[in-house]
């Protein structure tokens, strides 16, 4: 089982991270592609993670560690199952982003930046996600959802396992 | 108006090769190869296209700055890490027009010589990443990406990267940074990207709509292209207009069209009826404008004699319920969280003003408040390696002084907003 304390690639995916470093002149190019593909694999980018992929990259832990803590969409920590990343810049907030987060905070019964006891949902706010047509929106993993109202906020918490 | 960029939009297969294919798709490469480079560098030129990211920059000219004769290797590569609050028509381009974004990029590489571009996608940007990724492996299946495209002899790969949530990535030598796999700091210009880019060789970083701009310049010349705007801004462009108006959106018009027609005629005007307050013309960096200043033209140079800034044609709705000063509070919010700490008075004022704005709104601001940011903003503006803390100053300072009777009421009734 991929494990985030003791992190190793499987063959395919050190061939995969060979493949990506080739795509660049220079192969450090490919380190935050590789930690896209650390995160899916080992669930966060732990410590161990990084120390991992700086040896892929005959990098020190040190400059891993200063880029990924740069950067928001790397979790530095257990993640739940599923993310929630509700938008709260300024036309989200015009069209009543805070009503949501409130919401939301109420029914996983937990604050933004933490994730419900279960296991199944980290809340978070983020900047502009540029999709302000549909205002107020949010990711939840992948999707972007929008036009949201309490209602629909339910039914989409409803939908997730 | 003839639409460019959006006419296909409305087409649910307009992301296909095929569908590119049937509506002229490139046919502009077809004409490309068998033009000189700086023919082709010419043409944009003539064109008056403009870069479409926020520095509105003539795209011809920089793709000129390459040096002539050099044998290194030159970088293409494009800024799909849309951020500016209030935008999002590159979203739309990438979803729903890949073909034309991948079809610019293969002319923009013959004009400079280069083999290898990048798309740099913000991470968030997950389905249009993958509708991208489908589009890119089409073209190489048809051969019209990889080695000798169409016989031609030309060789040029195409890799799509992902950014990983920073909006200073968007920042062209941020951008560049983080594609060479460090933090997203910006560097210090000159040198400047076309002569000392991406991994130490000379680079051009163009906006996604921008290149997507140029197979059309192409085919159709660069008059055609020209005498759709202005004198110094050619074509029509894609603006984002979100907020309290009835039907949010993207619209395409020409740069000359005014900022009133586009609430009002194209986006149906101020929901529920409500009256207009202010608007924010060019993404959140853009100093805000009163409901009586909406009769400008939307070109770079139109919003520039305003006062304000065209950016990244984002373009924010106010009806009279807003709060400016809560406005102002979520707009600092932003630029303290995404500095990117490098110069130390953007990192701390960032800090300092967003604090300020806080308090004014939780209904503690002190008098002075308000005459402290607006000097504090200006201290900074041109202080900085980027354009960031100039981009934060244009709302700290025109909400202040545009609307500073509101600010200074709630500040004396000592009650929040």
């Amino acid at each position: 089982m991929p494990d985030a304390a003791n992190p190793r690639f499987t063959d395919e995916q050190v061939a995969e991270v060979r493949r990506l470093q080739s795509l660049y002149p220079d192969k450090r190019g490919a380190l935050l592609p590789v930690l896209h593909l650390a995160q899916d694999v080992f669930g966060y980018v732990s410590l161990e993670v990084e120390e991992y992929v700086a040896g892929l990259f005959d990098l020190s832990p040190a400059h891993v560690h200063e880029v990924v803590t740069f950067y928001t969409l790397f979790f530095q920590r257990p993640k739940g199952r599923h993310v929630i990343s509700v938008c709260q810049n300024l036309t989200c907030h015009l069209m009543g982003a805070k009503g949501i987060i409130q919401h939301l905070t109420e029914r996983l019964g937990i604050d933004v930046g933490e994730t419900s006891s279960d296991g199944r949902v980290t809340l978070t706010t983020v900047e502009c996600l540029c999709a302000c047509e549909q205002a107020p929106m949010m990711q939840v993993d992948d999707r972007y959802e929008g036009l949201l109202t309490r209602d629909k906020v339910d039914r989409i918490l409803g939908g997730l396992t | 108006m003839e639409k460019i960029f959006t006419r296909n939009f409305h087409l649910a297969d307009s992301h296909t090769l095929e569908r590119y294919r049937a509506t002229g798709g490139y046919t502009a490469i077809g004409k490309a190869f068998g033009m000189e480079p700086a023919a082709i560098t010419e043409e944009v030129k003539k064109s008056n296209l403009r870069g479409l990211g926020g520095a509105a920059f003539p795209t011809g000219m920089k793709w000129s700055f390459i040096p002539k004769g050099s044998t290194a290797p030159k970088y293409l590569v494009i800024n799909a890490d849309e951020g500016e609050p209030g935008t999002f028509k590159d979203r739309y381009l990438l979803e729903r027009d890949p073909h034309a974004l991948i079809e610019g990029m293969i002319i923009a590489a013959c004009a400079i010589d280069s083999h290898l571009g990048f798309v740099y996608i913000r991470g968030e940007y997950v389905e249009p990443w993958r509708v991208l990724s489908g589009a890119v492996r089409e073209a190489y299946a048809a051969g019209l990406l990889g080695k000798n495209i169409q016989g031609t002899g030309f060789d040029f790969d195409v890799v799509i990267h992902r950014g990983a949530g920073a909006y200073i990535c968007g920042e062209e030598t941020g951008l560049l940074s983080s594609l060479e796999g460090k933090k997203g700091w910006p560097k210090i210009k000159p040198p400047f990207p076309a002569i000392k880019g991406a991994f130490g060789h000379p680079t051009i970083v163009n906006n996604v709509e921008t290149i997507a701009a140029v197979p059309h310049i192409i085919n159709r010349g660069a008059e055609w292209f020209a005498a759709l705007g202005t004198k110094s801004q050619g074509g029509t462009r894609l603006y984002s207009v979100s907020g309290h108006v009835a039907n949010p959106g993207v619209v395409e018009a020409p740069v000359t069209t005014t900022l009133r027609s586009l609430i009002y005629d194209h986006c149906g005007g101020i929901r529920d009826g409500r009256r207009l307050k202010a608007v924010v013309p060019g993404g959140s960096s853009a100093p805000i404008l009163t409901a009586d200043e909406i009769d400008v033209t939307m070109d770079a140079d139109g919003l520039k004699n305003a006062g304000s800034m065209i950016g990244s044609a984002g373009v924010i709705v106010f009806d009279e319920t807003v709060s400016i000063p809560e406005a102002l509070m979520v707009v600092a919010r932003f630029y303290a969280h995404e500095s990117c700490g490098q110069c130390t008075p953007c990192r701390e004022s960032t800090g300092w003003i967003y604090r300020m704005a806080h308090r004014i709104v939780d209904g503690h601001g002190r008098k002075e408040d308000l005459d402290t940011i607006i000097d504090i903003a200006k201290r900074g503006a041109g202080t900085t390696i980027c354009a960031f803390y100039d981009g934060a100053v244009g709302p700290y300072v025109s909400y202040i002084e545009k609307f500073r009777d509101e600010f200074e009421a709630l500040i004396r009734s000592g009650h929040g907003a």
